[in-house]
């Protein structure tokens, strides 16, 4: 029992600590900066007909 | 004391040939192949015998002689200096890796096959004129009810018993998807008496193969695909060695993915080996779990046990990972390829089911599934799209998308373990701690007198003599440590196969 609760220990508990809060909203605040980055090259590099190639996007059934 | 865990993975991947009139995906698939084989390769070496009838054996082994040679398709299949097979199967290309001693090791090589099957595109597309391009993907699906898999190969004892591997694996199977799937956009599902679980309010779900699954244990793997597949084909001395091909794996873009899931389920196949083992977890109704849990974006789903109870997936694999700590203790981790490899695989298992717990979203460079969700979310949320949007399905393949001017999955900022220099090696070399070594150093050295090659033996032509075939029944001889400085020496396959014989 003792080492089960070892093994879980790292499962997720709700933090008291209000003085990370703001780091958490830093940290937040750059997620969505990266995120942002990523889809504007994502909007560059998007099949440009993105409607044909899934369309035509048909494979053999395999292995 | 548990059969060291020799993995490979094997991958078939998408195909497509842009161009104005019909296209053939195995003519497609051949030219792919050719193109890198004619290229990249001095030598030309192929895998199946075909007709020849190798007499004698290098060592003398005359017993193994009855073993028959595998029988292949006429298609192009060629074998590669870093122990790998490269072929056409069916209609796509596949590569399979060399055979691995450890998770790691094999990430490397997964990681070479995609940039053979680059080289591949590369060099096919110079040859097609220029309003024509091939195209691959490393996907298990084309969304249209079409799958092509990517089947990992474990080293198992002989002795044990099928039905405990069935009994013990297949719970593991139905909830590693969690920290395994590749994700996917909608679901291919037949639908009539085995309607799929609701979606939430988004048609995604975390594995790309779940939907194919219609048995629990069977031979099969293109028509009711079973979560367990009985394959009993060793490509090794029969009488030792079972290996467990398994089929209901998602191929990963993610490095940390391929080694999990490898990771995890050597471990779990040790385990089995030694017979450490708990009270089975399993599933009532395990294929419909595994569609379940596939559906389940919010981990929150309960299945439905034999015994009654009703689990989350994640808490079947925390008791699986519970369990290998104390085998970890119990017997050690050399079936996995050692304590550190081994701890390394317990600490992330335990890291990924905490941030699953936590916050899926944390695990955004970690997973392929959630890089996909948070990648859709984004781009539905700026452009202001429903989620049957074409566009949202354009980036579920191009996710996978092997050209690096287009992959996604190159994009999302995955977490990497290994590093181009020891991916660009293994294109050509092959690891040295497996039989894989001794393949691919022949093939490197003595490739004009090698007639054909297989898993288990290598065919030579030496001239004079009958041909020669030497066996390789066992997965860990002909290493670097056993057979390299024999292979420094010898100046022919003659030399070679005079010392063997001694």
């Amino acid at each position: 029992m003792a080492e089960r609760e070892q093994v879980r220990r790292s499962a997720p508990r709700e933090t008291t600590d209000t003085t990370h809060t703001d780091t958490a909203s830093e940290g937040a605040t750059e997620l969505k900066a990266e995120l942002d980055d990523l889809l504007d090259e994502i909007d560059d590099v998007l099949e440009t007909n993105a409607e044909e190639f899934v369309k035509n996007y048909v494979q053999k059934g395999g292995e | 004391m548990a059969v060291h865990k020799v993995v490979g993975i094997e991958t078939e991947f998408g195909i497509l040939h842009r161009c104005n009139g019909d296209s053939n995906p195995v003519a497609a698939s051949s030219m792919i192949i050719n193109a890198y084989v004619n290229g990249f390769l001095c030598q030309r070496v192929s895998w199946d015998f075909e007709d020849e009838q190798p007499g004698i054996d290098a060592r003398g082994f005359n017993e193994f002689d009855a073993l028959a040679p595998e029988i292949e398709t006429h298609l192009v299949n060629a074998v590669l200096t870093n122990g790998a097979r490269y072929y056409v199967d069916h209609a796509h290309p596949e590569l399979s890796t060399p055979e691995c001693s450890d998770a790691r090791q094999c990430v490397v090589y997964d990681r070479a096959a995609e940039e053979i099957l680059i080289r591949s595109m590369q060099a096919a597309n110079n040859l097609l004129p220029d309003d024509e391009e091939l195209v691959i993907h490393k996907n298990n699906s084309d969304g249209k009810g079409n799958s092509y898999g990517c089947h990992e190969n474990y080293l198992l004892d002989r002795e044990v018993p099928f039905g405990r591997i069935v009994t013990h694996i297949l719970p593991f199977f139905v909830t590693r998807q969690i920290f395994c799937g590749a994700g996917k956009l909608g679901n291919e599902v037949p639908m009539g008496d085995r309607a799929p679980a609701p979606f939430g309010d988004r048609p995604f779900q975390i594995s790309q193969r779940a939907d194919f699954f219609e048995e629990e244990v069977g031979l099969e793997t293109t028509l009711k695909r079973p979560i367990v597949n009985t394959r009993d084909e060793p490509h090794a001395d029969t009488r030792k060695y079972r290996r467990l091909h398994v089929i209901v794996g998602d191929a990963n873009m993610s490095e940390v993915q391929t080694y999990l899931k490898l990771g995890t389920t050597s471990l779990v196949l040790a385990m089995i080996d030694d017979d450490f083992v708990s009270e089975p977890l399993t599933p009532l109704v395990p294929v419909a779990a595994l569609r379940q849990v596939s559906f389940d974006t919010a981990l929150s789903g309960l299945i439905e046990l034999v015994d009654g109870r009703h689990m989350r997936a994640i808490e079947i694999q925390w008791e699986y990972l519970e369990l290998a700590r104390k085998y970890a203790q119990s017997h050690g981790l050399d079936p996995v390829g050692g304590d550190d490899i081994g701890n390394d695989i317990l600490d992330r298992w335990e890291g990924m089911l905490t941030g699953l717990e936590s916050d899926p979203m944390s695990l955004a460079t970690q997973l392929d599934w959630v890089a996909k969700l948070r990648l859709y979310e984004g781009f539905a949320g700026r452009h202001d799209l429903d989620w049957d949007d074409p566009k949202l399905a354009a980036l579920d393949l191009q996710y996978h998308d092997l050209r690096p001017s287009k992959s996604l999955a190159r994009r999302v900022g995955l977490e990497r373990i290994t590093t181009d220099d020891e991916v660009n090696e293994a294109v050509s070399v092959p690891p040295p701690t497996t039989r894989a070594y001794f393949r691919g150093r022949c093939l490197e050295k003595f490739g004009e007198e090698i007639v054909a090659a297989n898993w288990d033996s290598m065919v030579f032509d030496i001239g004079t003599d009958p041909l020669r075939r030497v066996p390789m029944l066992e997965p860990l001889r002909g290493t670097r440590t056993h057979v390299g400085n024999l292979l420094d020496e010898c100046r022919d396959a003659a030399e070679l196969l005079r010392r063997l014989g001694n």
